[in-house]
């Protein structure tokens, strides 16, 4: 069983909710990268998001987007990002780590050889924003082969039809964008999201987790009533910008975030 | 990448495919939250392409609103001048807003009303988009709001200033290089935000499907006129076209219905700025390689790990690093020849043109009447050389003459 799939199960058995934090490889330099890894695993994270930086990044809002031009700045690829994985793994057999970015490093790099670095390096999920089911064919037999999880958005756009879909093609978990807009808007309806996951889950029988306007630990934790798994990206790469040339109060400020949610969402249990 | 084969007879009547895919190009590849509403999108222009009342609204517009056809104007005195094939210049310089941007803002603008849009988005580069789309949007009410990159803001303040007349919102775009590229990205995050009640009009040929498509369709228009033009005025088809490339919905206008003709030689002109091998220039056709960005597959300016690198040329509008997929498979096929001419080739072409015909016409349209003086001398007399004068240059003369050294 893959570590997302061991992960999401041992979770279920406590009756706890998946906190998944992300931020961009690469962002105040590539030395900064697996170090906060670590501290967001010791501070509660049970999965971790790594953003894949790209010139391009049209989904996202400011917050990520200056993160992207911070880690290219220091040149940072897909490759060193795959190394920076691989130099996780050495102290961290469990977490499970998932990609996020757009296809065309991925594109560049070559499907299978991507597959391939990516399974070496130890990465289990690999989330392309730009890259729908329908377009996902040969990334899909390519990751596949290796054993990765290729995990799809659905939105609060996506029909019966599309979700059937997402959910035929999906392993690991389906990442439901919480709202019509790009990462780090403000507008979260819990209520609505519940509404749409009911309708989500009768496509798909794998986990679900929501991602999009979740910024503090009373957000996180009213997502974790209704989803199997919190995705937050935004508000932790702002407290790394707000913090940014010391790296101790970066440590600080994500690690409180995380840690506040953590305990927000194991509270309501 | 699926298997595609470019050595194989095409039929071009038939592309793209009911996925979007010129061969391995086009497609649609966006986040999920703009997949139905691109799906919308692609259902509503099926309908309306179809549509009899549709087509009758578009060609009345392009009537009288933008004043078509456009003529097929002899350059005789040109030709002489370069002693060789005769050039015919397609006068879309003569639309409503000054070029053959307006074709295809006014289509898409009458399928935004039809599906009930009331408010209209569009990226620029040199502004002659923007202008386009604030145009039809005052025409029909829309609310009107578009992305140009700080960049180009300042190089082409005089069509800002248009866009705002027409009572458009020009938001200036500050993110990664702040030119056209991003421009798009920031029209694609408002789209996403407000898709209940927006509609977004592509300047060009690419895009997710059916972008690629639906702006060809808007833009064959040039070439459908300018096949009888040509057959009436001279008798035969033409020898060759020759078209400037960026997004390249000129040059797909003029090639599509000419795609058939295959002793009809086509020549799409990339911009090399100052020169393919300095790496500044903006000729992904030439110099480029396949990857994906703003929704299509197709060729791009990317280094080696797939990021995007920044484009040059003199022309604002040719300054983006990707091409419409349908010319990548043009490309690959061999059906299209792609080309490229610098900043100082494109300029005398400029001037060539004024001196010898009295006419001013845009950089971007200088390009392919580079090239043009680089073809005709190759040619016999008795063939006839078609260049698409896609814009004028009205926009580019405080360009012109800053480059020149000139204080206006």
């Amino acid at each position: 069983m893959s570590r997302i799939a061991t992960t999401f199960e041992r979770l279920a058995g406590q009756g706890r909710k998946a906190l998944i934090p992300y931020f961009t490889a690469g962002d105040q330099g590539p030395a900064l990268t697996v170090p906060l890894m670590r501290r967001l695993v010791a501070a509660g994270a049970d999965l971790i998001e790594l953003g894949v930086p790209f010139s391009d990044p049209a989904a996202e809002g400011p917050v990520i987007q200056m993160a992207c031009e911070r880690a290219l700045e220091h040149d940072v690829s897909l490759r060193d990002v795959l190394a920076m994985v691989a130099d996780f793994r050495r102290e961290d057999d469990e977490t499970p780590v998932i990609l996020m970015g757009y296809l065309n490093p991925v594109e560049v790099m070559g499907y299978e050889a991507f597959a391939r670095a990516a399974s070496e390096a130890g990465v289990d999920g690999v989330l392309i924003v730009d890259m729908p089911p329908e377009e996902a064919e040969e990334a899909l037999a390519a990751l596949r082969a290796e054993g990765l999880d290729l995990i799809f958005l659905a939105a609060p756009t996506s029909t019966d039809e599309r979700l059937e879909r997402i959910g035929r093609a999906s392993s690991g978990f389906v990442y439901y964008v919480s709202l019509k807009g790009v990462t780090g808007s403000a507008a979260l309806d819990v209520a609505s999201v519940a509404d749409k996951l009911a309708q989500v889950r009768r496509h798909v029988e794998i986990p679900v987790g929501v991602g999009f306007g979740i910024k503090d630990a009373a957000s996180a934790a009213a997502i974790a009533e209704v989803a199997d798994a919190v995705v937050v990206g935004s508000a932790i790469v702002q407290r790394i910008a707000d913090n940014a040339g010391d790296e101790q109060a970066i440590f600080d400020a994500v690690g409180g975030l995380v840690a506040e949610m953590r305990a927000a969402m194991d509270n309501n249990r | 990448m699926s298997i595609a084969n470019a050595d194989a007879p095409q039929v071009w009547a038939e592309l793209p495919d009911e996925r979007g895919h010129f061969g391995p190009y086009g497609g649609k590849f966006i986040a999920e939250t703009l997949m139905e509403p691109v799906e919308e999108l692609q259902r509503a222009y099926a309908h309306f392409k179809n549509d009899p009342d549709f087509q009758a609204e578009f060609d009345r517009d392009l009537a009288h609103y933008v004043g078509r056809p456009s003529p097929l104007y002899f350059a005789e005195r040109w030709s002489r001048e370069l002693g060789g094939a005769r050039i015919y210049l397609k006068r879309e310089d003569l639309n409503h807003t000054g070029a053959h941007k307006i074709n295809n803002t006014i289509g898409q603008a009458l399928l935004a009303r039809r599906m009930g849009k009331t408010r209209i988005i569009a990226e620029t580069g040199a502004g002659q988009h923007g202008v386009a789309s604030a145009t039809v949007a005052a025409r029909l009410g829309l609310e009107c709001v578009v992305y140009m990159g700080e960049e180009d803001i300042q190089r082409q303040a005089p069509n800002v200033y248009r866009m705002k007349l027409l009572g458009a919102e020009v938001v200036s775009v500050t993110s990664g290089s702040r030119t056209l590229k991003d421009a798009l990205n920031e029209a694609m995050r408002d789209w996403v935000t407000n898709i209940d009640n927006t509609f977004y009009i592509i300047g060009t040929v690419a895009g997710p499907h059916p972008y690629p498509e639906m702006v060809r369709d808007f833009q064959a228009i040039i070439g459908r006129e300018a096949r009888q033009q040509s057959l009436e005025q001279t008798g035969q088809l033409p020898d060759a076209l020759v078209a400037c490339i960026g997004g390249g919905s000129n040059a797909i206008g003029l090639f599509y219905p000419f795609l058939d003709d295959e002793q009809v030689a086509l020549y799409g002109v990339e911009a090399a700025g100052e020169g393919l091998d300095t790496g500044r220039h903006a000729a992904p056709l030439c110099a480029g390689t396949p990857g994906v960005l703003h929704g299509n597959r197709t060729y791009l300016m990317e280094d080696e790990n797939g990021q995007i690198i920044p484009t040059h040329s003199i022309s604002a509008g040719l300054d983006y690093p990707g091409v419409g997929p349908e010319h990548a498979w043009l490309k690959d096929t061999g059906r299209a020849n792609y080309v490229a001419v610098t900043d100082s080739e494109a300029m005398e072409g400029f001037h060539a043109l004024i001196r010898t015909e009295g006419i001013i016409p845009a950089l971007e349209s200088s390009h392919a009447l580079a090239y043009a003086m680089k073809l005709a001398p190759t040619m016999r007399g008795d063939q006839v050389l078609v260049v698409n004068l896609s814009g004028r240059g009205d926009k580019d003369i405080n360009t012109v003459a800053r480059l020149e050294g000139i204080d206006l």
